[in-house]
């Protein structure tokens, strides 16, 4: 049966920007389907992201939206957290402004275990500018400030949260959507940190200088770059070498949630009050 | 009642006027000279169920503060020049989407790492112009305890009044002195808050002009989804291109402010109905030219104290009719010129206009400001 | 051997699922196409779309409803009843 996204959606924005074949649009009708399935009133959502194509989103969803500054969503996100710790705080960005301009409040955000969402869309490039190289640009892959092809050292964002202190951890590519809704679901129900690495496309910044421009293609590439962790975890590092490993990779329901932790210090001041 | 007097440093008599004034969230970084205020409100915050959270960084507190105001707390933040540089991006963002919060930044010797223990008043110019856009802003510069509370609370209600961030300019010397202060009683201080909207969530736009150009304010979770975004956006707060709409918000803005100095501006004047000199100071400073004013009355030199409490919008109007009626106007800073460009400005050729400046860290001592007004006399 | 007579009830006629494409939303992207596993959908040349292409239903009584298509068209373009 057709899915009824409109509930979550200002309808009079449709058609969205994101270029044909953007795994953008994947996302956020994954983060939908995340948002039925658990029963969220979205008045009862912030919904928070930085600069970027992926940090467009919140224009598109009818809540409590918040477009900010380029990386600085969670840092946004948690004064609206601890302004009403009791609602519920989802925050998108890509790769270039969770990781690279927002990697400070990204781990951060992490230690606190603070009970946020994250949703990355990684299309390792920086598609809103133009196509310049993000933290994830696969080495040797050409990007508009990469034009002999990156040279630099990628982030495994999973383990890096995994890190800092997210209690939970999981990654999948867009053209595993019903496993991606799962993941963002589970993410959004668990009280605590919760990344969920969404591996898309950018076919046109991307895709078109790294000869995977067509939109098929490109979702293939990623998906063969996929590998489960069952299966990673019978092959060798080097047959792992430039793949990622997805599903839900790490969860912790041990650690106190951040909120919880301040309210015990309310508590006690005001009892010391009495 | 109790009124009794109790010694409080600057920084602990912000934190004690914002808890009065409602604030419940605060978020900053440790910098020299304002760390207190955030210590300060650590203790007391939690005590009136308000949070505290120490942010991994000076962007990220100002980005808190906005998240919370939008989520309908009064909120606050505090440092000094270098952590006021980084946070103008995040500044600019509660300019552009209107979000009401206060900014304070205790000013200490810049630039760069500068002085970090001692006085300056050198990020003056940055109050108004350090982020980048065309943006109004509301700064104001107390001189005394009792001042700084009052002046703390005033910030709270003109952030809330016209929708927009306020800085709290303060410097090392009055951030760390002590003076006996009677606070006033909760139900002698005037709180204003945001207007809500009267209209059902259909029909709200957070950004529609109004009669006073303040659009009424809804917050988070209150039932009104809209979108909130530092893109140049229309009425309904959805980004726009249209040159015309993008135009006349930028207006809208500015008249925000522009049209309510009656309401904004704020200041002292001791001695001025038949000065021929006039000293214009603020902050500390401040205190040393009402000082000097005095000696020099005692002494019979004509002159008379101007003292803005509101430092931006600079009060333009009041400063040219004093430079119509005085022959020079001295102005005392711990810079190298920043407030008296804005006297230059607007004093024309009707007075001259002389600065005194200091960057070293020391105060401006009051006989350093008589010795000038007797050379100009 | 006795073959047995079997008379085999003739099998009802399903209606095929109803997929919708939402002409103003399709940018052309080809991923519905190549998602559907019995190949329900083709891509087709639209000279007023801006991308110059968009999809079509070529065989909606292949459709299983599996969904795959709805679920990875990214522009809220293409329905499944």
């Amino acid at each position: 049966m057709a899915f009824n996204y409109d509930e979550y959606v200002r309808t009079e924005t449709i058609p969205h920007m994101w270029c044909p074949g953007c795994g953008i649009g994947i996302v956020m009708k994954a983060i939908i389907r995340a948002f039925t399935a658990l029963q969220w009133d979205k008045n009862d959502i912030a919904f928070v992201s930085g600069i970027g194509c992926t940090s467009r989103m919140p224009g598109y969803m009818d809540m409590n939206t918040l477009h900010t500054t380029h990386g600085r969503a969670l840092a946004f996100a948690t004064g609206v957290k601890l302004a009403h710790p009791e609602k519920h705080v989802v925050v998108v960005g890509g790769d270039g402004d969770a990781t690279a301009i927002g990697g400070n409040h990204l781990i951060h955000a992490a230690r606190r275990n603070i009970d946020i969402t994250l949703i990355i869309n990684d299309n390792n490039i920086y598609g809103m500018t133009g196509g310049q190289y993000s933290p994830t640009t696969p080495g040797h892959m050409v990007a508009s400030t990469a034009p002999y092809g990156m040279v630099e050292p990628n982030f495994d964002i999973a383990k890096l949260v995994m890190g800092a202190g997210a209690t939970y951890v999981a990654r999948e590519t867009i053209a595993k959507g019903i496993m991606l809704e799962k993941y963002i679901r589970t993410g959004m129900a668990h009280k605590g940190f919760s990344v969920i690495v969404a591996e898309s496309t950018c076919p046109i910044q991307f895709g078109r200088r790294n000869r995977l421009a067509d939109p098929v293609e490109l979702m293939h590439w990623v998906r063969e770059h996929g590998v489960p962790k069952s299966k990673a975890a019978r092959m060798e590092p080097e047959e792992l070498q430039g793949k990622f490993v997805t599903g839900e990779l790490f969860r912790d329901d041990s650690r106190p949630e951040f909120t919880e932790i301040y309210q015990q210090v309310i508590d006690q001041a005001m009892k010391k009050g009495e | 009642m109790s009124k009794k007097m109790k010694l409080y440093s600057g920084n602990e008599m912000v934190a004690q006027a914002a808890i009065a004034a409602g604030c419940r969230f605060f978020a900053g970084y440790p910098i020299t000279p304002s760390s207190e205020i955030a210590e300060r409100m650590s203790k007391m915050l939690p005590e009136v169920g308000g949070r505290f959270i120490q942010m991994e960084d000076e962007l990220a507190s100002m980005a808190a503060i906005i998240g919370a105001s939008l989520a309908g707390r009064k909120s606050m933040t505090a440092t000094s020049g270098p952590g006021f540089s980084l946070k103008q991006e995040n500044l600019g963002f509660a300019t552009i989407a209107e979000v009401p919060c206060v900014v304070v930044n205790v000013m200490r010797g810049g630039p760069s790492t500068g002085l970090p223990t001692t006085p300056s008043q050198s990020d003056v110019m940055q109050a108004r112009w350090g982020t980048h856009g065309d943006h109004p802003i509301i700064a104001l510069a107390p001189s005394y305890m009792r001042e700084i509370f009052d002046e703390t609370v005033r910030a709270f209600n003109l952030a809330e009044k016209y929708r927009t961030p306020v800085i709290l300019l303060l410097d090392e010397i009055i951030a760390h002195l002590h003076e006996g202060v009677a606070l006033p009683d909760a139900d002698e201080i005037e709180i204003v808050n945001r207007k809500k909207p009267t209209v059902p969530p259909e029909e709200y736009q957070p950004y529609a002009d109004t009669e006073d150009h303040v659009p009424p304010m809804a917050n988070f979770f209150e039932g009104y989804r809209y979108h909130v975004t530092g893109l140049s956006h229309n009425q309904k707060g959805l980004p726009e291109t249209n040159y015309e709409v993008v135009h006349n918000i930028q207006v809208r803005r500015q008249k925000k402010i522009d049209e309510h100095l009656d309401d904004i501006l704020k200041w002292e004047e001791i001695d001025m109905a038949d000065a021929e000199i006039a000293v214009l100071a603020y902050g500390s400073i401040g205190r040393s030219a009402t000082d000097a004013v005095k000696q020099l009355r005692k002494e019979g030199v004509k002159v008379g104290l101007f003292r803005p409490l509101t430092i931006w919008p600079f009060p333009e109007k009041r400063v040219a009719k004093i430079a119509k009626q005085v022959k020079t106007i001295v102005v005392p800073e711990m810079n190298l010129g920043q407030i008296v460009l804005e006297v230059e400005r607007v004093a024309k050729s009707d007075a001259k206009v002389i600065g005194i400046n200091q960057v070293g860290g020391v105060m401006i001592r009051p006989r350093e400001i008589v010795s000038k007004v007797k050379e100009v006399a | 051997m006795a073959t047995a007579e079997v008379t085999a009830k003739p099998k009802a006629k399903k209606e095929p699922p109803v997929i919708e494409v939402i002409f103003e939303n399709c940018k052309g992207c080809n991923i519905c196409v190549d998602v559907c596993p019995t190949n329900v959908l083709e891509l087709v040349k639209a000279p007023n779309k801006w991308e110059g292409y968009v999809v079509e239903v070529k065989y909606p009584e292949k459709c299983t409803k599996c969904m795959l298509c709805e679920i990875h068209c990214p522009d809220y373009a293409i329905k499944v009843y």
